[in-house]
C-alpha cells in the first residue's frame, strides 16, 4: 500500500492506495477527485504550472500566468525554459491567452492578472 | 472631516469581503488600504490553490483578488494609498494620511482587517554576521513575482510553513539552486499538499528537527550553519553542518498586525472576536489574519464578509452581540473565535497541539470524528449550538 497526498485542493487528503491487478483501490479521499488523482499520480503525475512572463511597456515588469490545465510533471522544466523566452506587450488583461497550445501540450498559457500600459 | 457608517481598515481578502458584506446590508462603506492597490498580499501569491471552498474552483492569488473585487458593490468608496495613523474608539473616529492630506473619518462601526506580517530573521536572534542575502519568504516572493529579479543563486529556506515551501519551488523553477528546507519541528509546518508538490516533486530535501545556528559572510551571505535539535529545540552539539549559500529565505510564521487597536480591545496573539466578528468593543469588528492566522484565504473572506454584515447591522442599531466564552480544552493549541454569539452559526477554527491519527473533536456537546490531524492544518467545523454558559472545545486521540 502506498500513501499519496492528494493535491487537487488545499484539504490535502492522505490517500491510501493499493495497486491491484484490476486497477487501484483508494481510501482516505473526501471526494471523487481523490480517486482520479491517485490513478493519475501512479500512471503519469500532472500539475498546473504557475509562473510569470516578461512584459514590455507595462506598469509592471511581469505578468503572472498559469497553464489552463494540468501538464505532465516531467515537462515542467522544458515548459519553464520556454516561458522564460517569451515577452508580451502591455496592456495585458486577466484571462488573456499568452500562447495557445503551449509546447503542443494541449493547454494554453493564460494571464492571471491585469498589466496596464505605462 | 468625513462621515461613513462602516469604515473597513485594510483591503486584503478580509477587508474586501467585509466591504462587500457591509454594503450588501445597506451601509455606506469606506474601504481603506495603505498600498496603492486592493487585494493585499494575494497579488504576489501567483501560485494556485485559492478559492476551492468559496468559489468551488482553483484560482491563483491575483485571480482570487480580482474575483472578490468584482463582488464589492460599486457604491463602496475605496481609498488606496491611505494610511490609518490613529484610532479613537470612544469618539468613533480615525485619522487617515494620504496624498490628499490628513483627514478625520467618523464612523458608526469599524471592521479592522489589517492582516499579518512575517516574523523576521532578526527576531530569531541567530548569531553571526548581518549580511545581504537574508530575506523573509514574502520579500523574496515580491522580488521574484512582482519586481522581476532573483534574490540570489543558491538558497536555503528556514521554516517549512506554506510560504517557505512555495518559495522553495518558485526559486527552483526560476533557476536558483535550492539546497533544502530546514524545520525545527519533527513535522512539516505547511500543508501536506505543499510538501508534496513544492518539495517532493523537485527532490528538494526537507530537514526536520534541524535549525540554523549561525550565519557567516559579509557584506554578502556566504555560509549557513545548521544543526539537529532536541525535543526542546536546543541544537545538539556535534551535529553542525556547514552549507554554502548566498541566500537564506526565512519563513518562520506570521504575526497579526494589531498595534493600532491593541490598547483598546482584548487581544491575545491576535485581536479577539466572537463568531460574529465583534471585538470586546461593541462598535469594532475584526476579521482575517489580524484575529488568528488562517490556512485558507477562503476562510478569511468568509469571516470578513460576516464581520462586514454585522458591522452594517450594528451601524443601523440592529445588532446586539452576545459573548459566550469559547474555551480551549485538551489537545487544542489554537482556537478561534473567543466568544460565541448565537445570531450567527458557530464557525470554529482550531489547531491541534500535536499530530493525531484518529481523534474526536468535541465542541460543547457536539462530537465529530476526525482523522490525520496535524498542527499545520487548521480544522474547521460549523455548528449551531444552544446557548450555554460556556463552550469547551477539545480534541482527544482515540
Amino acid at each position: 500500500m502506498e500513501r499519496i497526498k492528494c493535491v487537487r485542493c488545499p484539504l490535502g487528503c492522505m490517500l491510501k492506495v493499493k495497486v491491484t491487478k484490476d486497477g487501484i483501490e483508494v481510501e482516505g479521499n473526501r471526494c471523487p477527485r481523490g480517486e482520479e488523482f491517485a490513478l493519475q499520480e501512479i500512471e503519469n503525475p500532472m500539475r498546473i504550472l504557475t509562473t510569470s512572463v516578461r512584459v514590455s511597456g507595462g506598469v509592471l515588469p511581469l505578468v503572472s500566468v498559469k497553464t489552463s490545465g494540468a501538464v505532465p510533471r516531467d515537462k515542467i522544466k522544458e515548459l519553464m525554459d520556454h516561458i522564460k523566452s517569451l515577452e508580451v506587450e502591455a496592456p495585458v488583461k486577466i484571462g488573456d491567452v499568452i500562447e495557445k497550445n503551449v509546447l503542443n501540450l494541449g493547454v494554453d498559457l493564460v494571464a492571471t492578472r491585469d498589466c496596464d500600459e505605462k | 472631516m468625513k462621515r461613513v457608517e462602516v469604515v473597513v481598515v485594510g483591503a486584503g481578502a478580509a477587508g474586501m469581503a467585509a466591504a462587500k458584506g457591509a454594503a450588501e446590508n445597506g451601509a455606506h462603506v469606506l474601504l481603506l488600504d495603505n498600498e496603492n492597490w486592493v487585494g493585499g498580499i494575494l497579488q504576489q501569491c501567483i501560485h494556485n490553490g485559492f478559492g476551492v471552498h468559496r468559489y468551488k474552483e482553483e484560482l491563483t492569488g491575483p485571480e482570487f483578488a480580482e474575483r472578490l473585487k468584482k463582488e464589492i458593490p460599486s457604491d463602496v468608496e475605496v481609498m488606496t494609498g491611505s494610511f490609518v495613523h490613529k484610532i479613537f474608539p470612544e469618539e468613533k473616529k480615525l485619522i487617515v494620511i494620504s496624498r490628499r492630506g490628513i483627514e478625520e473619518i467618523h464612523y458608526e462601526s469599524m471592521v479592522f482587517a489589517t492582516g499579518a506580517r512575517e516574523k523576521t530573521f532578526q527576531s530569531l536572534l541567530i548569531p553571526g554576521t548581518r549580511p545581504v542575502g537574508i530575506y523573509t519568504a514574502g520579500q523574496a516572493q515580491r522580488m521574484i513575482n512582482i519586481d522581476g529579479y532573483l534574490p540570489g543563486k543558491r538558497a536555503l529556506v528556514l521554516g517549512s510553513g506554506d510560504v517557505g515551501l512555495i518559495m522553495a519551488r518558485r526559486m527552483h523553477l526560476e533557476g536558483m539552486e535550492v539546497i533544502g528546507v530546514v524545520e525545527r519541528l519533527p513535522y512539516p509546518g505547511g500543508l501536506r499538499r505543499n510538501v508534496k508538490q513544492c518539495l517532493e516533486d523537485f527532490d528538494i530535501p526537507l530537514y526536520l528537527s534541524h535549525t540554523v545556528v549561525r550565519v557567516e559572510g559579509f557584506p554578502r551571505l556566504e555560509k549557513v550553519i545548521v544543526a539537529k535539535v532536541d525535543g526542546k529545540f536546543s541544537p545538539i552539539p556535534g551535529t553542525e553542518k556547514e552549507l554554502k549559500v548566498d541566500t537564506l529565505v526565512v519563513s518562520v510564521g506570521l504575526v497579526p498586525v494589531k498595534k493600532l487597536l491593541a490598547k483598546f480591545v482584548d487581544v491575545e496573539s491576535g485581536i479577539l472576536v466572537s463568531n460574529s466578528g465583534q471585538t470586546s468593543v461593541d462598535s469594532i469588528f475584526a476579521a482575517g489574519n489580524v484575529t488568528t492566522i488562517f490556512d485558507l484565504v477562503d476562510y478569511v473572506a468568509n469571516e470578513g464578509e460576516k464581520a462586514g454584515k454585522n458591522a452594517a447591522l450594528y451601524a443601523k442599531g440592529k445588532f446586539e452581540g452576545k459573548r459566550i466564552p469559547v474555551k480551549k480544552g485538551e489537545g487544542v493549541k489554537v482556537l478561534h473565535p473567543k466568544w460565541y454569539d448565537p445570531s450567527d452559526p458557530l464557525s470554529v477554527y482550531l489547531r491541534v497541539s500535536r499530530p493525531m491519527e484518529r481523534a474526536v473533536v468535541r465542541i460543547g456537546k457536539y462530537e465529530i470524528e476526525a482523522e490525520d490531524l496535524t498542527p499545520a492544518e487548521m480544522v474547521h467545523v460549523e455548528i449551531e449550538p444552544p446557548c450555554e454558559d460556556e463552550i469547551v472545545v477539545s480534541v482527544t486521540e482515540v
